[in-house]
């Protein structure tokens, strides 16, 4: 193919220290970090703006246990991900599945919270403003929860088969990245809906 | 140069046609040529859309269309604009050419691209079904009558009871998520995966100003999502994000949506700055003046327009110290924009012209973008504003932009990268005719728009009463579509007719300096043999002058 002879790189292509994964998860995590700001900034808006219906004060409790479980899930991830870097499988293994593990616990327990709400409480989206911005808020920081553990059980379905090997740890720390910035929301979720607005 | 270089395909294996193709490609040229096809047809739509409404409009008290049928087209049209030509047509030629500029084999994330493209696409075809729902197609179908920004509470189920707005919602949902995708790509792109010595600060500008489009469009689209996903829970749910009845304020929709809608014109504008800075020094025959200042500038234009979206707000009643605020951001941002300006000016002078079309289409930007920065300016000002909000001001001001400017300068665009794309010269002859009647229709179109708009006409509505005074200037830019119908079939015509009949173009018709010119036209689908190597901004000019190379200076 006839070209303009352009200098030849003597560099290789590959050994650049900013991995285009890791940008494309930050690219990621900004991107959502804008969502959810949007509406943080809606339920700080409408906070005591209630006309009627159950206050924060009256209905929430502070889901401690969830809590330290997500964000313990924290550890146990980065544990996990430094043991596939070292190459000890067993290790990653076990830590990815306590991730696993307390992830769906966050989520069991916000299940059963928001069915105490509905079916005791009678308190849904359509209740009032709280029920509005609370449930949204809540629960699209759950469903960024939900599409965390498929992508966690995806990794711990090909690991126990054996097919996740230490090549594979730079990807595996990325979705670490992805669970970081979830457990990061969830400590601005927690702190504007449990601390701020009750 | 070589001039024999027209690539021979590779060969294709039996059982995959041409249509299977180019529906799995992962090439960035393919989805780019996708993504501009794609933009092209759009254009069309809604240009047929702008003429309905001309017609409409022309004459005092018409009844060619229904206040319904109006409603809806003026919304289709808009909403097409934004996200169904003019982004994807920008997206597209900075698919094609950021990694042919930054010496790269393809983007950073090929799958994803595909991805991105494909949901645009799907997003496009779906708002255009909701024509094909609802009631008779003479009034419009099912089409939403929100406005391109479907205000709140006219978005509520009460106030529009049938699909059209869900059709708005959500076709415009999955063409943010093909954004988001496109934009994390051109981020990771342009971050890593430039030739060696290519730092940042010897990359093209285009290369730069589609990083800081891409950083925008992560935090421009994300808050139009949200607010999305809030308008589906208040129509299907029940939620009261933008109820008054329970104590809702539809203002936050008002928010939430310019947050989204300013920064968003700054995505479309800042691409379109990337043409000209890319074309115009190669037909002054120099290099651009002041590339530092105008990465500062660009990158200073991306942060300060994410605060200074409530001037589309001046009326709604806010505080005086909250109008304020929004006065001095956007006087502000009218800042770094106005250097640039001057430094393409700067560019110019000295140079030695070459009034090639592509040349042509660079000065109308010029012009015409100043003129319609200037009444921005005039809007900025809230107490002006009072008297132009809602008005055809407004809309002449836009279009002077999105037209004059943005349109102008991807018609520089085309007529560039044409012959890159496909291997052949659009023709001169009919491009200038191109540009003269697209400037007097244009002309005639938005000029005399502002009038109207002083006088008091209003947006968005279907007809008026004779007594206004209206009529003539009405009459004037109606009149001035038939010049801009017949620019666009010209160049339509040029297009189908060169891509068959064109002369050959070789690598590098125009004598240009970066490092697309280097590969054949059109490009090998792996675009360089060799990873090339620069050592300055214009690597094909330290090629072609190795006696007095650019970084010598730099």
């Amino acid at each position: 193919m006839s070209a303009t002879p352009v200098p030849v790189a003597v560099e290789d292509a590959e050994s650049r220290p900013l991995s285009r994964g890791r940008v494309g998860m930050w690219c990621l995590i900004i991107a959502e970090s804008a969502i959810f700001l949007i509406f943080i900034a809606a339920y700080i808006f409408y906070m005591g703006k209630s006309l009627d219906g159950p206050t924060p004060a009256q209905i929430l409790t502070v889901p401690a246990v969830t809590t330290v479980c997500l964000l313990s899930s924290s550890f146990t991830m980065h544990w996990a991900t430094s043991a596939l870097r070292q190459g000890k499988l067993g290790l990653f293994r076990l830590f990815w599945f306590v991730t696993l593990a307390l992830g769906a616990i966050f989520l069991i327990g916000t299940g059963r919270e928001w069915h105490r709400f509905i079916y005791q409480e009678n308190f849904t989206i359509h209740t009032n403003l709280f029920g509005t911005t609370f449930y949204s808020l809540v629960g699209l920081h759950a469903s960024h929860v939900a599409v965390g553990l498929i992508a966690l059980s995806i990794v711990m379905v090909l690991a126990l088969f054996e097919k996740v090997k230490q090549e594979h740890s730079e990807r595996c720390e990325i979705l670490g990245m992805y669970w970081h910035f979830v457990d990061a929301v969830w400590v601005v979720v927690f702190t504007v809906v449990y601390g701020l607005g009750r | 140069m070589a001039t024999d270089s027209i690539a021979v395909p590779l060969p294709r294996t039996e059982s995959r046609s041409v249509v299977l193709d180019w529906l799995c490609t992962v090439d960035h040229k393919k989805i780019g040529i996708m993504y501009i096809v794609y933009a092209l047809i759009f254009l069309v739509i809604m240009g047929c859309e702008a003429i309905l409404m001309r017609i409409q409009l022309a004459r005092p008290e018409s009844t060619f269309l229904s206040a319904e049928a109006f409603n809806r087209l003026f919304t289709m049209h808009g909403t097409t604009g934004v996200f169904f030509v003019a982004m994807p047509i920008l997206l597209g030629f900075g698919n094609y050419f950021v990694p042919l500029m930054i010496g790269a084999r393809d983007m950073a994330f090929p799958r994803l691209n595909a991805f991105s493209f494909w949901m645009t696409a799907f997003g496009g075809i779906f708002l255009y079904a909701s024509f094909f729902t609802g009631g008779s197609l003479l009034h419009g179908g099912g089409a939403p009558a929100v406005g391109w920004f479907a205000y709140a509470p006219l978005t509520s189920q009460a106030f529009s009871p049938g699909h059209g707005t869900d059709f708005w919602t959500l076709s415009l949902l999955v063409a943010g998520v093909g954004s988001i995708g496109a934009a994390v790509n051109f981020v990771a792109t342009v971050s890593c995966m430039r030739c060696p010595g290519m730092t940042l600060g010897k990359m093209p500008l285009f290369a730069w100003m589609n990083l800081v489009t891409g950083g925008l469009i992560l935090v421009t689209i994300s808050p139009l999502t949200a607010a999305q996903l809030m308008l589906i829970l208040d129509r299907f749910l029940g939620s009261h994000f933008f109820d008054p009845a329970a104590g809702g304020q539809p203002i936050l929709w008002m928010h939430f949506f310019w947050i989204f809608g300013h920064p968003e014109v700054y995505v479309l504008i800042i691409p379109s700055f990337a043409f000209i800075s890319e074309i115009l020094p190669v037909f002054s025959r120099k290099a651009i003046f002041g590339y530092p200042a105008m990465v500062a500038a660009t990158t200073g234009i991306g942060f300060v327009s994410l605060g200074v979206w409530a001037h589309h707000m001046f009326t709604v009643g806010m505080p005086s110290y909250g109008n304020a605020f929004f006065v001095l951001t956007t006087m502000v941002v009218a800042v770094p924009t106005g250097i640039k300006i001057f430094n393409w000016l700067a560019t110019l002078w000295g140079g030695k012209i070459r009034f090639a079309t592509p040349m042509l289409f660079c000065l109308g930007f010029l012009f015409q973008f100043l003129i319609g920065g200037l009444t921005g300016i005039m809007l900025a000002t809230a107490p002006f504003d009072w008297h132009l909000n809602n008005s055809y001001f407004v809309v002449a001001h836009f279009h002077y932009i999105i037209v004059g400017g943005i349109l102008f300068a991807i018609f520089a665009a085309f007529y560039y990268w044409f012959p890159k794309m496909t291997g052949r010269m659009l023709s001169e002859k009919l491009g200038k005719w191109h540009f003269w009647i697209m400037v007097i229709g244009f002309h005639l179109t938005f000029d005399f728009m502002h009038v109207p708009g002083l006088l008091g006409m209003p947006r968005r509505i279907y007809t008026y009463q004779a007594d206004r005074g209206w009529g003539v200037w009405n009459m004037i830019s109606s009149i001035g579509v038939i010049f801009q119908a017949a620019a666009i079939l010209i160049f339509v015509y040029n297009m189908v007719h060169s891509y068959f009949r064109g002369a050959l173009a070789g690598n590098d018709p125009w004598d240009a300096w970066t490092l697309e010119w280097a590969t054949s036209s059109p490009p090998p689908e792996y675009n360089f043999s060799t990873v090339p190597a620069v050592r300055s901004r214009r690597p094909l000019w330290d090629i072609k002058h190795p006696e007095d190379p650019d970084w010598k200076y730099e």
